[in-house]
């Protein structure tokens, strides 16, 4: 199974170089510290607005940072959030999903209906109401978005069980008289895994994007701490004067996006020719 | 064989089907209506009849897969529909299912040994050291090498998986297992071989079967009684020899000439052909349910509803006309 996997995966080779571009971002986010040129938070008043140079590649800010090295500081961030937020929203829409379809009737309509309610309000304005209250720090961000995003996954998990819970080796482990926690965990878990780690993997890239238009609407990340999505807004009071500002951490969302998009849409393809996620 | 291990009595299921837009109309699927029969100690009772009979229903009702609409299942003298979870899961230990397809019945993310071992840690037997020693001897048992244990169900050949779900079935030493048409899906060649070693198993470790199955031909080797079902009830059931000797209900007449013979010229009896499909479960003919696809139907059949009538040793048959040929 997973050799088929890795070859239908290689034969993907957009999915190939996603897959080539996550893991490249990975490795810069976590030596941010080695491969930036210099420190992202020294101001240096000399030197503001600059253009690109060999000296500042991407150009420096309103207090003469180096955007190099606040996009690659940037990236931790970004990283971080996508996947606190993620981890969040599937371990609760994989625990909701799995009671709802395993335990069907009236505990199936109630988590259904609670789905229903929370994808008919606006995420980006719940969001905004939520931080309003709250502190804008990382942590109480990944948390909103994780309890913002869960519902696909949730459904996503119940409609696998729904079809795997009816699968005889499921039967077979009920007459063994299996309980409900090792029948959900052992036999229907495992095979309705592959879907959620698709979704996962798209889901990273949504909350990138949340995170980053947070932060640039100034009730994300707060600054001094890099975000690309606050380099963006600098680059917004300063658009007629400094491309340089907006267009790399706009390139740098834009990629890493992509690269998470297309990792993700080819795993979906290389899983299982029938399934459609 | 005297000792009843499982009394069936009454036993229905129905689903219900909604209809229309709206799900306004509430259709009722009778899948088993209305069923009686008892299983033996060390006993083979198959249970025969179209697809869509209710048989494999049946089967999952006994081992309170899915609930009864009604009647009763006496198993080791206890109603197991109304035992308590905790007892359920003791009586559990007793009755075990083979499935079908063995392609669908064993968890593709588990190796052999976790299937086999699974019943074993369920029900808490043995430190790990026993229980891996068990499954070698399980899966010997059933002729399988030790090294199939650190291997995935997807290995196997079709014959070779039943042999490993004949294993997790056998793991607990129940006394009594459904087997729901375990060589349907295998090859003619594998189908003997399975079937000599469920045959095996019964007679070394007195195990009960209900074997249910869709021709009478494979049946006949492994059996004591035989049970025709057709839409959900049964319609003859005897010992296999008088069943194959004298049957005396026309659905049984009509299945056993289909079984192909070696020489057809040597052959005396003639092949009937049943017209039409068998009739939607949800709408029951009137009568004796079979009386529209019956070659011996007369105008009595549309209103008269037949019960199992005694022919003598134990052979039951519900048919009106039955006493003219008997």
């Amino acid at each position: 199974m997973k050799t088929i996997f890795w070859k239908r995966f290689k034969k993907n080779h957009l999915a190939v170089l996603g897959g080539i571009i996550v893991f490249f971002l990975f490795l810069i986010a976590i030596l941010a510290p080695v491969v930036s040129p210099h420190d992202p938070n020294s101001i240096d008043v000399k030197n503001i607005l600059e253009p690109p140079s060999i000296k500042h590649p991407f150009g420096t800010d309103d207090l003469g940072r180096d955007i190099l090295s606040r996009i690659i500081w940037g990236s931790r961030i970004s990283l971080a959030v996508g996947f606190v937020a993620v981890g969040i929203a599937t371990v609760i829409g994989i625990i909701l999903g799995a009671v709802s379809g395993y335990y069907g009737s009236w505990i199936d309509s109630v988590i259904m209906r609670f789905v229903d309610i929370m994808l008919s309000i606006p995420t980006f304005f719940l969001l905004l109401a939520v931080i309003a209250f709250l502190e804008p720090s990382i942590w109480n961000i990944m948390i909103v978005i994780g309890l913002t995003s869960w519902m696909g996954v949730a459904r996503l998990v119940r409609a696998e069980f729904l079809s795997v819970k009816e699968r005889e080796f499921v039967l077979a482990a009920r007459t063994v008289g299996a309980n409900d926690i090792r029948i959900i965990f052992n036999h229907i878990l495992p095979n309705s895994i592959a879907p959620v780690l698709v979704s996962t993997v798209l889901g990273i890239a949504g909350a990138i994007l949340v995170e980053s238009a947070l932060s640039f609407l100034g009730i994300g990340i707060q600054p001094p701490t890099a975000s690309w999505g606050n380099i963006l807004t600098t680059g917004k009071d300063n658009i007629e004067i400094a491309w340089w500002l907006s267009v790399f951490p706009g390139l740098a969302i834009l990629v890493t996006v992509l690269a998470y998009n297309l990792l993700g849409e080819g795993i979906r393809d290389s899983i299982d020719p029938r399934l459609k996620v | 064989m005297n000792e009843k291990l499982l009394t069936v009595r009454g036993l229905k299921k129905h689903f219900s089907v909604e209809d229309g837009v709206f799900g306004g109309k509430v259709k009722v699927v009778h899948a088993v209506d209305g069923i009686n029969f008892e299983i033996g100690e060390n006993e083979v009772l198959s249970l025969v009849g179209e697809s869509g009979c209710g048989k494999s229903t049946t089967g999952r009702l006994i081992l309170r897969l899915i609930e009864p609409t009604e009647g009763e299942i006496v198993f080791m003298g206890e109603d197991i529909c109304k035992v308590n979870g905790k007892r359920m899961k003791e009586l559990r230990r007793e009755m075990q299912i083979i499935f079908q397809d063995p392609y669908a019945s064993l968890n593709p993310r588990l190796t052999v040994r976790e299937i086999v071992e699974e019943p074993l840690i369920v029900h808490r037997i043995g430190t790990k050291q026993e229980r891996r020693e068990e499954v070698a001897g399980l899966l010997e048992k059933v002729g399988l090498s030790q090294d199939a244990m650190r291997r995935y169900p997807h290995e196997f050949s079709g014959g070779q998986r039943q042999r490993i779900g004949v294993a997790r079935a056998i793991a607990l030493k129940p006394k009594l297992i459904v087997a729901d048409e375990p060589v349907s899906a295998l090859d003619v060649s594998i189908q003997a071989q399975v079937i000599n070693l469920l045959k095996e198993l019964q007679e070394e470790k007195h195990i009960s079967y209900l074997f249910i199955a869709h021709d009478l031909n494979i049946v006949r080797h492994i059996s004591n009684r035989v049970a025709v079902m057709y839409l959900g009830k049964i319609m003859e059931l005897a010992h296999v020899d008088e069943l194959y000797k004298r049957p005396l209900h026309p659905y049984t007449q009509a299945l056993l000439s289909a079984i192909p013979v070696p020489d057809p010229s040597g052959r005396e009896r003639k092949i009937i052909l049943l017209s039409g499909d068998i009739p939607s479960p949800i709408d029951i003919p009137s009568g004796c349910r079979f009386h529209p696809r019956c070659p011996k139907m007369i105008q009595e059949c549309k209103n008269i509803i037949p019960y199992l009538e005694d022919f003598g040793s134990g052979h039951t048959v519900a048919c009106i006309r039955a006493r003219e040929w008997a």
